[in-house]
């Protein structure tokens, strides 16, 4: 007798239905959208392109935008688009990095604060308080003159700023995770820190995670931007967003040759707000209450 | 009253200590002789004589003394030399520069509150409108777009295809001091710190100004038949300024970092500036007496909002 199966509908995972609803959100989608073919284009274009982001043409210096030069070249003759994409390369590089390290610092510092009793908490919080005293430009002077100006530092730099909101977010989700039973029970049963971190706090935050790790990659990206747009962060030859931008502070650069800067700020804009609407969808996706909304 | 003041402060100063002891320890981790910040570059010194002061400074002492000797000087205003001004003491230094930060940042934060109150007033009422749409695009902006940007945008624009602003500064170079002259220098560089500003206290603004609109007392002042204009402004308006009180101190220590920026592109000769150009002389002495006067301002402004703000809403408790 042929058994018939019985199809059972199975209930869709968490994890698929925000998967679901981050793919309902026009926002976050035109937001992936772009971010993506801009990614795409920073790693095709250098395999394609025989012009690289320092080939230097001495018979076009400050040229505006033509057929052989897209976005024109600057003033030693260098294409303005291969920089401008090289830029994209270096600044992702430094806004990926420091932020995964960030995310790592922050995570570790406030499930220790959240799990590790009341004088790791006190210990954590008070310097999480003191480092969000000054505004972010200040201490971010303060560590680039230690420091000094390359890529190394710069990503150090951002990251060392970077950790203290995650910390908090992710102590006050922990200190109520630390009150249910399962925790408790696993507590009760000899579980040390670093398994209650790595079985109960990671699992259990990853939507913070998510969401600060997205949105941090837009922050620092501003903050590599405006570290070597003041001179301090990446240093030529190598192209970043805000060392092209740095070149504008000649007022012949700002007026006469606007297409040095122009693009690289608009590129700067347009991946900002990319992926701040990626992480804006990101959050409302893992918010089960805003099923169907 | 006096006693919740009292504490406030006494947190403050706290929290200022702290800051000064990150400080010193983190520019202690870096290269240079901190006897150097002591020395009059002009005048030359033997070996010997480098030995006898850096005794008499306690800088052969282990760091948590010198932090507490560093700490005594600065507490009687003696904060060093300046390394890279001609040994000029860093407090005259600072003293200079405040005057056009505080001027920059203030008239900034000035029309930042009034634009987006009014914005945000408009966009409530007229929820979802054209001019709500608008608005929420330009706040969208005015978040991603970071203030050095802006800075370079309003300068190409204003002042170099349009000729309306001049080029940066604080005065016409060689010209007598003049009101006017000041303000047409001040008006582009405060309007562009404003610009990023009133986003943010717009948006608050306007979600403040929603949620009061729906609660009961407005209704019933609707029923009684008071006009809606004097409702949304007279009843509506005043309460849901109280949150947005709480955004004008975090506005003001913003500033600060947006300030930074937009001084170094219009070269406004403030404390942003300063501090910019130490960084990139490694000058410590400067960047640690500029970083404490920062921290400074911010924890005041977040005192005074605190205060201001238990004493015009009566439900917080207070003691």
């Amino acid at each position: 007798m042929a058994t018939t199966p019985i199809s059972h509908p199975r209930a869709k995972s968490p994890a698929r239905r925000a998967l679901g609803r981050f793919g309902s959100k026009p926002g976050a989608m035109i937001g992936l959208a772009v971010f993506a073919s801009l990614l795409l284009l920073m790693l095709v274009h250098p395999l394609v392109s025989g012009i690289g982001p320092n080939t230097i043409d001495l018979r076009a210096i400050n040229q505006g935008p033509s057929a052989s030069h897209w976005l024109g070249t600057d003033g030693v003759g260098r294409d303005v688009f291969a920089r401008l994409l090289e830029g994209g390369r270096i600044s992702l590089l430094v806004a990926v990095t420091s932020s995964v390290a960030s995310l790592v610092i922050g995570f570790l510092i406030g499930a220790v604060a959240g799990l590790g009793g009341r004088i790791a908490d006190a210990i954590a919080m008070r310097s999480v308080d003191v480092a969000m005293t000054l505004p972010p430009v200040i201490l971010l002077l303060v560590l680039a003159s230690i420091t000094g100006p390359g890529i190394g530092p710069t990503i150090l730099v951002i990251s060392l700023l970077s950790w203290p909101v995650l910390s908090r977010l992710v102590r006050s989700r922990l200190l109520e995770l630390g009150q249910r039973d399962f925790v408790v029970a696993s507590r009760g049963m000899g579980a040390g820190l670093g398994h209650l971190i790595w079985r109960h706090a990671l699992p259990n935050s990853i939507d913070i995670l998510v969401v600060f790790a997205t949105l941090q990659v837009a922050s620092a990206i501003l903050l590599e931007a405006g570290l070597s747009f003041l001179g301090l962060g990446v240093p030529p030859p190598d192209a970043s967003w805000g060392n092209m931008l740095f070149a504008a502070r000649s007022t012949t650069v700002l007026t006469n040759y606007p297409w040095q800067w122009m693009f690289p700020g608009l590129a700067l804009v347009v991946v900002v707000l990319a992926i701040n609407f990626i992480g804006d969808g990101l959050r409302d996706a893992f918010d089960p209450r805003s099923e169907g909304a | 009253m006096t006693l919740y003041v009292v504490r406030r402060i006494g947190a403050g100063i706290l929290l200022l200590l702290a800051l000064s002891m990150l400080v010193f320890f983190l520019l202690r981790l870096a290269p240079g002789d901190p006897l150097s910040s002591y020395i009059d570059p002009m005048v030359s010194m033997t070996e010997q004589d480098m030995e006898r002061l850096r005794q008499s400074l306690g800088l052969d002492q282990p760091l948590p003394f010198q932090y507490i000797y560093w700490l005594g000087e600065t507490i009687t205003g003696d904060l060093g030399r300046s390394l890279q001004r001609n040994g000029q003491p860093v407090s005259e230094l600072l003293m200079a520069s405040i005057g056009p930060s505080m001027l920059l940042m203030l008239s900034g934060s000035l029309l930042a509150i009034l634009f987006g109150i009014v914005i945000g007033i408009v966009g409530a009422v007229r929820r979802d409108g054209p001019a709500d749409v608008i608005l929420a695009a330009l706040s969208s902006v005015g978040v991603s777009s970071p203030a050095f940007l802006t800075a370079l945008v309003g300068l190409y624009v204003f002042s170099g295809v349009l000729h309306w602003a001049p080029a940066g500064g604080m005065q016409e170079p060689g010209m007598p001091f003049t009101l006017s002259g000041l303000l047409s220098h001040l008006a582009l560089p405060a309007l562009i710190l404003a610009f990023g500003q009133t986003a943010l206290i717009a948006r608050y603004m306007r979600s403040s100004l929603l949620e009061v609109l729906h609660q009961d007392f407005i209704r019933t002042a609707r029923a009684k038949g008071v006009p809606r204009r004097k409702v949304i402004l007279k009843h509506a308006v005043r309460n849901a300024l109280l949150p947005v009180v709480t955004l004008i101190g975090s506005t003001l220590g913003l500033a600060v970092g947006g300030a930074i920026f937009i001084e170094s592109v219009f070269n406004w000769p403030g404390m942003g500036l300063m501090m910019v150009t130490a960084v990139e002389a490694r000058d410590y002495p400067l960047i640690m007496g500029g970083t404490l006067a920062v921290g400074a301002w911010v924890i005041l402004a977040n005192i005074l909002t605190d205060v201001a703000y238990a004493f015009i809403d009566p439900r917080i408790k207070v003691g």
